[in-house]
């Protein structure tokens, strides 16, 4: 879509200067409460650029913020593009850019809007920065009246235009000067890279203010007077109903309102399969009255099937799927026979537990349903995919459904899923009243969408030079896309990469998936897939090179030589830059030299939504604890739009998957998640960290690309191979705890 | 029939019936809770006070997200009944500016480090640091290392930081 098309101008209250998207809103929304606070900028949210005439700047930040950085990163790529002064930029959460078409159908009204996969500084880059220079341009053209002089002799500097000899004026004082120009019919060309003044210099989050003063609002922090507090006691089996309910006792509770069942056979026919359980609502008047209700609510649940569901037996279901027939030959490249023929040949099995996103902030969402709309406010990573909820829940037409993006505690990929969102507003029309839906920290672990559980089995053959001829990758797994109205030839996709490294590259390959039944949930979980396969992936290379007696470092550079660049799903995968990150994180951990004694580096590599990664650890094993001495990440995310948003991306998505690797599974028992809360889903603690993450990142004028997850992938198996360096046992199985507890 | 002046005092006064409940302090202000002596802190602070930096995570103690200080010691909000609370001070996160809104060194230090990610833990997490400052003024890392505060988005090293930060920043005389 070209953006610029849509781009216009617009004088706003009090001589502003707005360019953006015009509003054609159906229904005056009523402003909600942290935007009230502007005033007479509500009318201006509708646009990416509103200059106020006392020279305050309102971008509009269309992104889910869920802690990846988006909400400063994207108006930082407008605002340079605006040559703004970054000190008067104030960033307003843009709510869900939507509209009717004559049809019925939405119209998305300011471009992508979502979180996760690393897509939204590639979207921004390609749709945001003519926002910001068309701006600027008109800016210009008023200057250029004013003095009488051309535009073109006109710059531009932290909110304010320069004429050549000096003289200046206040983009406040031009704006409405400047709303009454038009645009050029071509748009307005972004600048050249050499006058960039805010894209590659670092910057803090702009909410930090508000978060650290206890102002930041998130979904759950917000209320509406009339309304209720809700929580849902659920039903534990992934497919079951309720059978029986006695709810006198909770009725009795003071504070509680109403108890609503919520039978999804019956009311979820127009969402067709989403994750959502059949509960039981207690509607009440604050959440601990909600909480006491739910507490003496008296339910008897009934499995439909997979009440004896267990993941104890899940491995060696898995494992004799691997004998079998696969359900799909995902890639059969060269002869896998002749490859294998004749040489050394190595395997080895890696399993992948489910996993929990358990994010900081659990499901939360508002939901206000009255006189034909709909007001949600919705931590949400795919707020198009809540309208769509949204509307098959009410009938309602898109344009009088109005949702708000608050910032969110965390996404991780399970707010992907809008199984709240159902929630919410069905309770929201059972009451008839406003309802703020609360998930406590058991319903977010027992009703997740979990990261699938995989069982890799990778074979290898070697020659007499240690070069790799056949690369076999066979996985059974629970895909993500079950359950998802995906045809079952396709559910491989979710789980398995024949076009990325190392296999890409393989002189013989063969890949193949078989479906692994069970009765959970699954979704994204952080560079889904990757974060699986490339485990696996790494953790085998580094066997090999261990088991030829090769350097796990130019084993892995052998194979990116020569450079070649490769059509991925997820982008063109550069093998020169893979290499190169691989070449800095070795060269900075010294690779090479003696580590000192008891200390073993390992290292890993990831190819992750255009951006490209390695890890190199130093570590030592005492007991059954692990000590980080170095922790290296190097990165190449292209140009970088904001270093300290990147190195925290990156350090974060390191720790995190550290935790995760060492620590973390969901096991089911008879059918029900055995999870509860942090005590038995123990998210990693700060002494059982790394205290520093080395991040190092690759100067690059490469287009941008995305980095919230990238630093996930590659850090467990650079710590499994540390740890197989430093004497300790090859980890084949995550978590890590079980094996590190045995002493190997 | 003259009015009274509007000023004046009643000619009778009845005392009002003491109010009962819970008289304690939140921020330095006086506050009644008149409802159920069973509610935990967390809950009135956020559904009564709308005091909602402070947050609920996990509801049993175990992530720190709702931590507090009662007259100056960190503890869980989720774990405390109101009717413990009777003539206590609270501190939320709210609480540790100055009343003119001047951030304290550690919440300066906090925004000089870039210290959040999502920020949904990190009131808490201010909180906590806060406690732990006035307790050791110059942490050392074993003391860094013991902050049991629970943190998704691996903000850990950035946090360490801040309150180095901090603690050095109150060396030199910063409030």
């Amino acid at each position: 879509m070209d953006r610029r098309r849509f781009l216009q101008v617009m004088l706003g209250a009090g001589g502003a200067l707005i360019v953006g998207i015009p509003a054609r809103r159906a229904w005056a929304a009523p402003p909600p409460v942290p935007l009230a606070l502007l005033g007479d900028s509500w009318s201006q949210l509708d646009a990416f650029v509103g200059i106020e005439a006392n020279g305050r700047t309102l971008i509009g930040a269309r992104a889910p913020e869920i802690g990846q950085g988006v909400r400063t990163a994207l108006p930082r790529i407008i605002a340079d593009e605006l040559d703004a002064d970054w000190a008067r930029v104030e960033v307003i959460a843009l709510p869900l850019g939507v509209e009717d078409r004559d049809n019925g159908q939405p119209r998305w009204t300011y471009g992508p809007q979502f979180a996760g996969g690393g897509r939204n500084i590639p979207a921004a880059w390609q749709d945001l920065r003519p926002a910001g220079a068309a701006a600027r341009w008109l800016l210009r053209q008023a200057a250029a009246q004013q003095w009488n002089l051309p535009a073109d002799r006109l710059d531009t500097r932290a909110g304010w235009v320069i004429a050549p000899d000096g003289r200046r004026l206040n983009y406040g004082d031009l704006a409405a000067a400047a709303a009454q120009i038009s645009l050029p019919d071509g748009g307005v060309a972004p600048k050249p890279a050499s006058a960039y003044t805010l894209i590659g210099q670092p910057a803090g989050d702009v909410d930090a203010r508000a978060i650290v003063s206890g102002r930041q609002l998130y979904a759950s922090d917000q209320y509406w007077g009339e309304g209720y507090v809700a929580v849902i006691a659920r039903c534990p089996y992934a497919d079951g109903e309720l059978q029986q309910m006695d709810d006198t006792a909770a009725r009795a509770v003071e504070g509680v309102e109403k108890i609503v069942p919520i039978s999804t056979r019956a009311t979820l026919g127009p969402l067709g399969q989403v994750p959502l359980a059949p509960g039981v609502a207690v509607l009440a008047r604050d959440t601990w009255a909600a909480l006491k209700g739910r507490a003496q609510l008296a339910l008897r649940w009934r499995a439909h099937h997979g009440a004896d569901a267990s993941t104890a037996t899940l491995a060696q279901q898995a494992a004799a799927l691997l004998k079998g027939t696969p359900t799909t030959r995902v890639l059969a490249r060269g002869d896998m026979a002749k490859a294998l023929h004749g040489v050394r040949r190595l395997g080895a099995e890696y399993h992948v537990p489910f996993v929990a996103h358990a994010t900081m902030e659990p499901m939360h969402c508002l939901a206000h349903i009255s006189d034909g709309h709909a007001h949600l406010i919705v931590p949400t990573q795919e707020p198009r995919a809540a309208l769509e909820v949204v509307r098959k829940l009410t009938g309602l037409d898109p344009g009088n459904i109005l949702i708000e993006l608050p910032r969110a505690g965390g996404g991780y990929g399970r707010r992907l899923d809008n199984d709240y969102v159902a929630e919410a507003v069905l309770l929201a029309q059972a009451a008839g009243k406003p309802v703020k839906l609360m998930w406590m920290r058991e319903d977010d672990l027992t009703h997740d969408v979990y990261r699938p559980f995989g069982l890799h089995r990778l074979t290898a053959g070697v020659d007499r030079k240690g070069r790799i001829t056949a690369w076999r990758h066979h996985l059974a797994s629970t895909s993500r896309l079950w359950h998802r109205d995906v045809p079952g030839s396709r559910l491989w996709q979710s789980e398995l990469q024949p076009d990325t490294w190392p296999v890409a590259l393989m002189p013989a390959a063969d890949l193949a998936w078989y479906a692994l039944d069970f009765p959970l949930w699954r979704g994204a979980w952080r560079a889904p897939a990757h974060v699986s396969s490339v485990f696996a992936i790494e953790s085998f290379l580094d066997e090999i090179a261990h088991a030829t007696r090769q350097d796990p470092l130019k084993l892995r550079l052998a194979l990116l030589q020569p450079a070649r660049r490769l059509d991925t799903a997820h982008g063109v995968l550069d093998t020169a830059r893979l290499a190169n990150v691989l070449r800095q994180a070795a060269r900075i951990i010294g690779w090479g030299t003696r580590a000192p004694a008891g200390h073993g580096r390992g290292l890993a590599c990831a190819f992750v939504a255009g951006g490209y990664c390695a890890h190199a650890f130093e570590v030592s094993l005492h007991d059954d604890a692990v000590r980080f001495h170095r922790v290296v990440a190097v990165v190449d995310v292209g140009r970088v739009i904001n270093p300290l948003g990147l190195e925290a991306q990156i350090a974060g998505g390191t720790l995190d998957a550290l935790s995760t690797a060492m620590k973390l599974e969901i096991t089911v028992e008879h059918g029900v998640v055995r999870q509860q809360n942090f005590p038995d889903y123990p998210i990693a603690r700060r002494d059982e960290l790394p205290r520093e993450v080395e991040v190092m990142t690759v100067l690059s004028t490469a287009s941008p690309s995305g980095a919230e997850d990238l630093g996930v992938p590659s850090a467990a198996p650079a710590l499994a191979n540390a740890i197989f360096a430093a004497g300790g046992p090859r980890l084949r199985r995550m978590p890590f705890r079980h094996a590190l507890a045995r002493g190997g | 029939m003259p009015q009274p002046p509007p000023h004046a005092p009643p000619a009778t006064i009845v005392p009002q019936p003491k109010r009962s409940g819970i008289h304690l302090r939140v921020n330095g202000k006086p506050y009644l809770h008149a409802g159920d002596p069973q509610m935990p802190l967390l809950w009135w602070l956020r559904d009564y006070l709308q005091l909602t930096g402070t947050k609920y995570a996990c509801g049993i103690g175990a992530c720190g997200a709702c931590t507090v200080l009662v007259d100056g010691k960190a503890e869980h909000a989720c774990l405390l009944p109101m009717q413990t609370l009777a003539g206590r001070s609270i501190t939320t996160v709210e609480g540790l500016a100055d009343a003119d809104g001047t951030f304290s060194a550690l919440q300066q230090a906090w925004v000089d480090e870039d210290a959040v990610q999502c920020g949904y833990c990190q009131a808490g997490q201010l909180v906590a640091a806060h406690a732990l400052l006035q307790k050791h003024p110059q942490p050392g890392e074993a003391e860094l290392d013991a902050l049991p505060n629970l943190c998704r988005c691996g903000a850990y090293p950035r946090m360490r930081r801040a309150i180095v930060r901090a603690a050095a920043a109150r060396k030199a005389g910063k409030p």
